[in-house]
């Protein structure tokens, strides 16, 4: 088990600098040039070279990626382009918010979805599984965004009960624990939360069905266990696969829905990418990338970890 | 057996299990009516789908209530199995009975270990301490001869090799001193060296124990090697009950005959296996008469009524027309 896990935590090393190389190359590989979006057409030729040896774009990729990687890792991620600001900076307001709106998805998601597929699963076939089952369906076949338009429609311009857009008053972008900054989380919220509801009511069904037809939980009722003694132990055997697919999407929603976060202009990464791009702030667009590709691993070898933890299978493999 | 009559462990009277799906009903036991004394070994012999399982299963209630329809009359320690309440039936599984299971493999949760499961079971039932449970649980291992029980009661199931697990199955089912213990072919997915000990260790055990146990299996050979008693099931019906020798030496219905030439076991050098013509009945669509009839080289337009039940002796229960 230890053995397993500091095996884990290494592989973490190669997987990271890959994620490096690729993010890097990404957006290299990407036609234009960089500086086309801050300089002027009519620029002097003499000016624009100037600035391209500033940025370094001047040197052969290998070098821009040495060099490039070298800052990264004592926590310099570049200047944004566009903004003039470190990407450090940008990120450090937009990440807490997106961590913000991904908290509550997650919590609502997973809630849901784990109560839901359980549901369903345990009364596979009859009318509640079939309404449990046709609910998750919806939701992951719901474009989110429509969800998003068609929610601000009801809730805020017909009933006029919540707020279309924004993180709090007055285009606020520091999150505080208050009233107004919460009635603004609520349908960014409930729209990110339908596709992993969704998916998570699936998977848990899934899970809950194969393993009601395994011999195990005839003999736990053999042996006398009361019925919730059973589900504790249905409930442990459902969590490692249902772990997986929860880590994968948290995975999605801390690196922040670009079109949800677009829909209800909410300051975080998704934002963050979406004007990174249109802008051609390739700084800022590798910065944010990067930082989200390493929660994602970090993720996975949390969930990893705690997957083997609660299944002892999994460490052999 | 002793004849003095004391109040059987067990009484089973016409019970019968029909599973209904969509499409078919499947009819897995038919009336089977027995009882078991204390102490006593009953051999549930059959073909699979002959319903043996199912039958075991039905005198806990253990199959699922869903999809199927349990009816006849159960007693189980002088009490009323078909009218007890779900919390009452939880009471007397794995107190009154244990019960063991064909793969020790899937019928351990293989995400706790296997002193977890043996202690949860002790600490449900009897309210000790978990740190009493575990010693009992040590102890039970070392009954069924597991060796070095304490680190074996850390291991996981898919840590242990497939006798071992089986031990320690055995170990759960005794684990609160049942009067019965169901053994659903607990030998069957073992290696032959492996089948031997487990036998020998269960035979050992019962001795030691006094419990009554219902055997289940499709190898005469293990039957002979531990029952007292045998029925031979066939379409979800006894067709044969009696003491092993009487059974053994005077084959009465020729689905016995059929079963017992047709194994290696006893048979003389030289003689040839006989098998039995034919597959076992499809249970959606049993035949109106002998079940046994369609493969039965004595049959005769008479068995197209079920047959009844014949006594040739106290004991010895036959039921075929050409007994009576």
């Amino acid at each position: 088990m230890l053995n397993y896990i500091i095996r884990r935590v290494l592989y973490v090393i190669p997987i990271g600098l890959g994620v490096t190389v690729l993010v890097f190359a990404l957006v290299h590989m990407s036609p234009g040039d960089p500086l086309s979006a801050v300089v002027p057409p009519d620029a002097p030729e003499e000016m624009v070279q100037d600035l391209r040896k500033a940025y370094g774009f001047d040197k052969p990729l290998p070098v821009q990626y040495v060099t490039w990687l070298g800052r990264v890792l004592v926590g310099d991620l570049g200047v944004s382009v566009a903004r003039g600001r470190e990407v450090v900076e940008e990120l450090r307001i937009a990440v807490p918010n997106t961590f913000i709106l991904a908290a509550g998805g997650t919590l609502l998601g997973f809630t849901l979805g784990a109560i839901l597929g359980g549901i369903a699963g345990f009364f596979q076939g009859r009318w509640i599984d079939k309404l449990a089952t046709s609910i998750a369906i919806t939701g992951v076949s719901v474009p989110h965004y429509w969800l998003g338009l068609v929610l601000v429609i009801v809730f805020s311009v017909e009933m006029n009960v919540l707020p279309s857009i924004g993180m709090g008053p007055g285009g606020s972008t520091a999150w505080e624990w208050d009233a107004e900054h919460m009635r603004h989380l609520v349908l960014p919220v409930i729209t990110l939360a339908v596709i992993p509801m969704g998916l998570i009511t699936r998977t848990v069904r899934a899970t809950v069905a194969e393993i009601l037809n395994q011999e195990f939980v005839q003999a736990l009722h053999a042996k006398g266990l009361f019925q919730r003694q059973v589900l504790v132990h249905i409930v442990r055997n459902a969590a490692p696969t249902t772990l997986a697919v929860m880590g994968l999407q948290l995975g999605y929603l801390l690196g922040g829905s670009i079109l949800v976060e677009t829909v209800f202009q909410w300051p975080g990464t998704g934002s963050l990418l979406n004007s990174a791009i249109f802008e051609r702030d390739l700084p800022l667009l590798q910065g944010t990338i990067l930082v989200l590709a390493m929660f994602f691993v970090l993720l996975n070898l949390i969930v990893d970890i705690l997957q083997s933890a609660i299944d002892p299978r999994m460490s052999r493999r | 057996m002793t004849a003095e009559a004391t109040t059987p462990v067990l009484r089973a009277e016409d019970v019968t299990v029909r599973f209904t799906g969509r499409d078919a009903t499947v009819n897995a036991v038919n009336g089977v009516s027995f009882t078991l004394d204390p102490g006593e070994v009953l051999c549930i012999l059959g073909e699979s789908g002959s319903g043996k399982s199912v039958t075991l299963r039905a005198l806990m209630r253990l199959l699922p209530a869903r999809r199927t329809q349990l009816s006849g009359r159960i007693e189980l320690a002088g009490q009323d199995v078909m009218a007890m309440s779900h919390r009452a039936l939880a009471d007397l599984r794995g107190t009154e009975v244990g019960m063991i299971f064909q793969e020790p493999m899937v019928a351990f949760d293989p995400v706790y270990t296997v002193g977890r499961q043996i202690t949860e079971t002790i600490v449900r039932h009897e309210g000790t301490s978990r740190e009493e449970a575990r010693r009992r649980a040590i102890d039970l291992l070392d009954r069924v001869r597991i060796p070095s029980p304490e680190r074996r009661l850390r291991a996981y199931p898919h840590e242990l090799s497939g006798g071992m697990r089986q031990r320690a199955m055995i170990a759960l089912a005794l684990c609160c001193n049942p009067t019965l213990l169901l053994a659903d072919e607990p030998t069957t997915a073992l290696d032959a060296t492996v089948q031997i000990q487990i036998l020998l260790l269960l035979r050992e055990l019962q001795r030691e124990l006094g419990m009554a146990v219902i055997f289940v299996t499709h190898d005469v050979g293990v039957a002979v090697e531990i029952a007292d008693r045998i029925a031979v099931m066939y379409g979800g019906k006894f067709m044969e009950t009696g003491p092993v020798r009487e059974i053994m030496r005077n084959p009465r219905h020729p689905y016995t005959q059929g079963l017992l030439s047709s194994t290696v076991h006893g048979s003389l050098r030289g003689k040839t296996l006989e098998a039995i013509p034919g597959s076992p009945p499809d249970m959606t669509r049993l035949p109106p008469g002998c079940a046994f009839a369609p493969r039965c080289r004595f049959a005769e337009p008479g068995c197209e009524t079920p047959p009844a039940a014949t006594q040739l002796t106290p004991q010895h229960m036959v039921r075929c027309i050409r007994a009576a």
